[in-house]
């Protein structure tokens, strides 16, 4: 369960001649002070080039680096954003059949004065909080936590917010026997039936059936460097080529990232991050993410709950490319 | 005749499975093909004949094989008789996923089906149902596009015609190279099985060797009734990945239909035998006056 080392700059290596360039500007200001010469000109100009060759780095990135952008480590968590965005959080515990599961973490909150029921995934901050949430990977207890939350959402008319931020599933004998699959395949259904607005975010990874079980949305967004997948790259490469570390040629691939996405039709929004990646400035990628969410609240309110599990039913419906005889 | 079978001792092609003797232990026996059969679990050797009138059953050790769809058919409705729908969906290749249209075409050839289940209309012991059968020997039974449309539509026939909703499972999880199309799969599944269930409709699942991942984590957990076949591995995550994560080493029973029943995961382990006789009398049990009596 690897996270992503930055360099000693806070940049990743795909970011490297962005740190080349900073390093040269740096270094010229501190001559220019140090001798008292103006190179003020000289360092426009240098500034000037760094805008463009951030643009350069950014404005193309490929799969596999989205991939490394989703998985820095400093990347804001749903606790962050549940922080940011909402007020009067009040965190709930425990899924009342089996323990409190901190890989999903949630609550009620108000959303600019709105009571909401906010959750998702929570990825540990060090190597102990990790440890405790084991990596964000839920095992059925969080799931059914989950679930819990989102029914008593449910039975007071307030809507659903879920951050979605997970390798995947918890792969332990003890998830297994505790009913891995049967925690998820309940979220998914139940979910279509819910009779209040879902918005889910996928904040950093989506994986597999893990990050699903939290994702049936009437809206499904997703940040600009979050990715969503099947099985995470690093799976899909180790069962496909044996090869664990083809995790970049997997990426590229399965097509998981946020413009792939939207193009498929399986989500409605991007939410754009600061150059660089949410992890750079967690304030204003917080704003973006609550402006996205109160807008579709806004849209999602008008509807009757029958409209809405209709809505959601016909969103998932849809979904699925494949070839058939026309009919007749 | 049979003694020239066991007497050419020299030649030896039985094909090699983990469980069986290693090689060089015992004296190797050239085998027409098709004429025997070799358990893979116990490595006893049966006519072909008698382990297929043995619903392909080990008459050693039980062990029950995997089943093309069609021959699950076969021995489940009444007379064979099946009335197949959507046989004509096919998967495309909406990633352009390296090698994925080749790999298709391969399976097609080799398994002789169009996609990973084949669904349609039967009967039961005199009930109407319909009924969805997974082939593990189409792409592990991969769940992509395809099979996802195919159950919903299953299930929605099922829906509309009133009629109980049988789908026997087999899978190795999602189709990676169809990634997020295939993981929406397991929603739209599961979100049309909520409607069904909702309005009263039957679904009974029946687990067969192995049901993994992505089938495992929908549909297939869902049923009313939750079958398996002895000794079918039913999990979410392979015992490999779950090995390497605890690093342990998982005791052979991990995630046989026999463990599954034990932690409360499903309600009965049925042997193949009693497969028909077993599904007739549960679904008589919801024909008088209950909502799936479509009359």
């Amino acid at each position: 369960m690897s996270q992503e080392v930055l360099q000693m700059d806070n940049k990743l290596p795909f970011e490297g001649p962005l740190s080349e360039q900073r390093r040269k500007i740096d270094h010229l200001k501190k001559v220019g002070v140090e001798q008292n010469i103006d190179f003020s000109d000289e360092i426009a100009r240098l500034e000037e080039a760094y805008k463009k060759l951030e643009e350069e780095v950014y404005s193309n990135l490929s799969g596999a680096q989205i991939m490394h952008l989703a998985r820095v480590h400093s990347r804001p968590t749903t606790l962050d954003y549940i922080n940011e965005i909402f007020d009067d959080f009040i965190e709930l515990h425990g899924d009342r059949l089996f323990g409190d599961d901190l890989a999903i973490v949630g609550g009620i909150a108000k959303l600019n004065g709105v009571p909401v029921t906010v959750l998702g995934h929570q990825r540990g901050k060090d190597t102990k909080d990790n440890i405790q949430r084991f990596f964000g990977s839920p095992h059925p207890e969080g799931f059914r936590k989950a679930l819990r939350f989102m029914q008593q959402a449910n039975k007071f008319g307030r809507p659903i917010i879920t951050f979605i931020d997970t390798k995947g599933a918890y792969p332990g004998d003890s998830a297994e026997a505790r009913g891995q699959s049967e925690a998820i395949a309940r979220n998914l259904k139940e979910m279509a039936l819910l009779r209040v607005p879902v918005i889910c975010v996928v904040i950093g990874e989506g994986g597999s059936g893990g990050a699903l079980a939290l994702g049936v949305g009437n809206r499904v967004l997703m940040l600009e460097n979050a990715i969503y997948s099947v099985i995470s790259p690093n799976g899909a490469a180790s069962i496909l080529w044996k090869d664990a570390s083809k995790a970049d040629q997997a990426a590229e691939a399965m097509k998981i990232t946020a413009k792939d996405l939207k193009a498929f039709g399986i989500i409605e929004e991007i939410v754009p991050e600061p150059k660089g990646g949410a992890h750079l400035d967690p304030a204003t990628t917080a704003e973006a993410v609550k402006t996205a969410i109160w807008r579709h609240l806004d849209e999602l309110s008008a509807m009757t709950p029958e409209a809405l599990v209709e809505d959601r039913y016909r969103k998932f419906r849809s979904v699925g490319k494949f070839a058939a005889p026309e009919l007749v | 005749m049979f003694k020239d079978l066991f007497q050419k001792k020299k030649y030896a092609t039985v094909p090699s499975v983990s469980q069986a003797p290693a090689a060089g232990e015992r004296p190797k026996r050239e085998i027409p093909e098709g004429l025997m059969n070799r358990c893979p679990k116990c490595g006893n050797i049966q006519f072909s004949k008698e382990w297929e009138k043995n619903l392909k059953v080990c008459s050693t050790c039980g062990h029950h094989s995997r089943l093309n769809a069609l021959e699950r058919i076969a021995m489940t409705l009444d007379d064979g008789r099946f009335f197949e729908t959507d046989a004509d969906l096919t998967s495309e290749d909406p990633l352009e996923f390296p090698g994925y249209k080749a790999k298709l075409e391969q399976q097609k050839a080799s398994s002789g089906l169009k996609d990973a289940v084949v669904t349609g209309e039967g009967e039961i012991g005199g009930i109407p149902v319909v009924i969805g059968v997974m082939s593990f020997d189409f792409f592990s039974g991969s769940m992509g596009s395809v099979v996802g449309e195919k159950v919903t539509r299953a299930i929605e026939l099922a829906h509309e015609k009133k009629l109980p909703l049988l789908l026997f499972s087999t899978s190795g999880g999602a189709r990676m190279q169809e990634s997020i199309l295939s993981l929406m799969q397991m929603a739209k599944t599961s979100a049309a099985l909520a409607k069904f269930q909702e309005d009263g409709g039957l679904f009974i699942s029946v687990f067969t060797d192995p049901t993994l991942g992505g089938v495992s984590a929908s549909f297939a957990s869902l049923g009313d009734y939750i079958l398996a076949e002895p000794g079918a591995i039913v999990g979410f995550a392979g015992r490999i990945v779950i090995e390497q994560t605890i690093r342990q080493k998982l005791p052979d029973n991990f995630q046989t239909a026999e463990f599954n029943l034990k932690h409360g995961q499903l309600d009965k382990v049925v042997h193949r035998k009693d497969m028909k006789a077993f599904l007739t009398k549960l679904l008589e049990m919801h024909v008088a006056g209950g909502a799936s009596d479509g009359q």
